[in-house]
């Protein structure tokens, strides 16, 4: 019986822990397509007036062009930096590999802001200009760690035999690494580029601190936030945003999972 | 040299930090040879196939192929290929192209491509199979496929890490005899790596007994059996009883020694004053003369049964073994019961006293 109650009591635990996260998000749609200006309840009627207006701002499309560019160039450049090093890490006997790799993940721990003035202040120092470069390395920086984790998981994944295989049957390295090694990590490779796209679109502090006279998305909408009758059109786009967030961390993890589930079929007799 | 050296390992040494793996190996593996490292896990077997493949690089010493020097020429730079112990089945092709993969190099016309592994195919009995997925395979199957990848490419030298340890008893015999024929047929050098005693036994034409990253002997598997060099040798092949002995009187070639309460022999020896004589189970003859002794456990076997005998003054109990030749259900010795215990003079192995 005992046993039943406590089911019962984290049964509800759950649900309030789901609540609480995500039912405040929830609003955002729900305002999003309610017909007064003023966010409060009651609902007043529904419409799909803010979503036409967002697509019609100019000034937001120039903004999401540059997150999608900002985003899709963090995201192949940290990808790449990540597969060479989570290769190092899982393939040779790097001497301290365990110091590097938390070294590497640091920008996870630091806290944007101060990640921020610091680039700042170190741009000023050598007179870079801030300019959308300055944002896509800024965020390849923080996206690194997140690429890292990805990658590494999955080349641990499979069994590093098959590398010696190919060169044993004659290909070299370069070879190996193509007919070999990326089609294996190829689901964590767009695994790691969908989750730091994610990463660098969603990211506000740093491209704040970096990005000069050019706007990101939410650089956009933090500003929009100053002109109430803008909010439902922000929150037409938070909508969006959030939509689509969620569909590419969603694919981002199916595809680490279903790479993980190859696994049983690469260590055979295991 | 009667028969042509193919692989020489020339005093190869591999250090791991501050673990030798491999010490001061010495080898000349025959052309057409069935050669097979044998010795419990980390006794540097696999390390040192993996310095002949080129996975490693020895610290210290050479290697050659056919006489030309390949120490630091890596894996696809040899004339060898090798049949991983996990297979190392590449996962994302399926069955054609895995043992297409080493055919790539050569840019062969399609046909020719197809013609080779057809033949492949046909030669590990799965015809038919080329479009499979790899993991739509059983273990055997696994096996067989490696096996095929590796000598489609028509390598000088097989090398196999404990191929057949994953598979089940019954598949793993059947396999033995398939591949000590396909060895046969193929006729290339294959060196077989393995910890299973029987394995190596049955298969090989040489087999080298690895300890501690030492090679202890390098002998065929009837030597290795009847006359091993060492202790070590004769306690990892087969069973053995080991009498600690005394050399007492030398006559030419022949010495007299006391094993105490096993009583004096005469053998051949050049050892002394102290040494070990080893006396395998199965040699012993339980009859109504001899050495006396007391039945301390027996254990129906089957086709032999198994006995420990007491001897007074021997600190540890004989084991014998005998075949059950007859058919004779409710004879054989109890505990309890006296025996005597005798051999044949040759069948005594004097061994240096560790």
């Amino acid at each position: 019986m005992r046993k039943r109650t406590s089911g019962v009591g984290l049964f509800a635990y759950a649900i309030f822990y789901l609540a609480f996260l995500y039912v405040p998000v929830l609003f955002l749609p729900l305002f999003s397509f309610n017909r007064s200006v003023f966010i409060a309840f009651p609902l007043t009627g529904f419409t799909t007036q803010w979503y036409r207006d967002m697509l019609a701002d100019d000034a937001m499309l120039h903004a999401l062009g540059n997150s999608l560019e900002v985003g899709t160039i963090a995201a192949l450049f940290s990808t790449l930096l990540g597969l060479l090093a989570a290769k190092a890490l899982t393939r040779y006997r790097v001497p301290g590999g365990g110091a590097l790799l938390a070294f590497t993940s640091l920008p996870l721990f630091i806290p944007d802001i101060v990640l921020g003035i610091s680039l700042l202040i170190l741009l000023n120092a050598v007179s870079i200009p801030l300019s959308l470069l300055t944002v896509i390395a800024g965020h390849s920086l923080i996206c690194v760690p997140f690429a890292i984790a990805v990658l590494m998981s999955r080349f641990e994944g499979f069994d590093k035999s098959l590398e010696e295989a190919s060169l044993d049957l004659g290909e070299n390295g370069w070879m190996t690494f193509w007919r070999v090694t990326f089609p294996l990590a190829l689901p964590g490779i767009i695994s790691s580029l969908l989750l730091t796209f994610i990463v660098s679109f969603d990211e506000f502090l740093i491209a704040y601190f970096l990005a000069g006279n050019e706007t990101t998305l939410p650089i956009y909408i933090w500003g929009q936030l100053r002109f109430p009758y803008k909010l439902p059109a922000v929150l037409a786009l938070g909508a969006l945003i959030l939509v689509a967030s969620t569909i590419l961390v969603v694919l981002a993890e199916w595809m680490r999972s279903r790479g993980l589930g190859d696994k049983k079929h690469m260590m055979v007799g295991a | 040299m009667s028969e042509e050296t193919y692989l020489r390992i020339e005093h190869v040494s591999k250090r791991f930090g501050s673990v030798l793996a491999v010490h001061d190996a010495d080898l000349a593996i025959r052309r057409g040879e069935f050669f097979s490292l044998l010795g419990p896990s980390g006794c540097g077997k696999t390390t040192l196939l993996r310095i002949i493949a080129g996975f490693e690089y020895p610290t210290s010493g050479e290697i050659f192929f056919e006489g030309v020097r390949m120490t630091d020429e890596p894996p696809n730079r040899r004339p060898s290929n090798m049949v991983f112990q996990s297979y190392a089945i590449f996962p994302h092709l399926n069955v054609f192209d895995n043992i297409a993969y080493g055919l790539h190099r050569d840019r062969l016309p399609r046909a020719e491509l197809v013609r080779r592994v057809d033949e492949a195919l046909t030669m590990i009995k799965l015809e038919g199979f080329g479009a499979r997925r790899a993991d739509e395979l059983s273990g055997g199957q696994r096996q067989r496929v490696a096996l095929a990848r590796a000598l489609v490419r028509r390598p000088k030298v097989l090398l196999l890490d404990e191929p057949l340890g994953a598979l089940d008893r019954r598949l793993r015999e059947a396999m033995q005899i398939e591949l000590r024929a396909l060895q046969k047929s193929v006729g290339i050098t294959f060196v077989f790596v393995t910890h299973d005693q029987e394995e190596a036994l049955s298969m090989s034409d040489r087999i080298a007994v690895m300890s501690n990253g030492q090679i202890l002997q390098v002998a065929a598997p009837r030597t290795l059996y009847e006359e091993p060099n060492c202790r070590e040798v004769a306690d990892f092949i087969g069973q053995m009883n080991f009498f600690n002995g005394r050399l007492i009187g030398q006559d030419g070639a022949i010495g007299v020694i006391d094993l105490g309460p096993m009583g004096k022999v005469h053998i051949a020896t050049e050892l002394g004053p102290d040494v070990l004589v080893a006396l395998r189970p199965e040699k012993i003859v339980l009859s109504s003369s001899g050495v006396k002794g007391t039945v301390t456990a027996a254990a129906y076997l089957g086709e032999r049964s198994h006995y420990n005998i007491a001897v007074p003054g021997l600190a540890e109990p004989v084991s014998v073994a005998s075949q059950n030749a007859e058919k004779i259900v409710a004879r054989g010795h109890a505990p309890g019961d006296t025996v005597y215990l005798s051999w044949p003079p040759d069948a005594l192995v004097v061994l240096p006293k560790d």
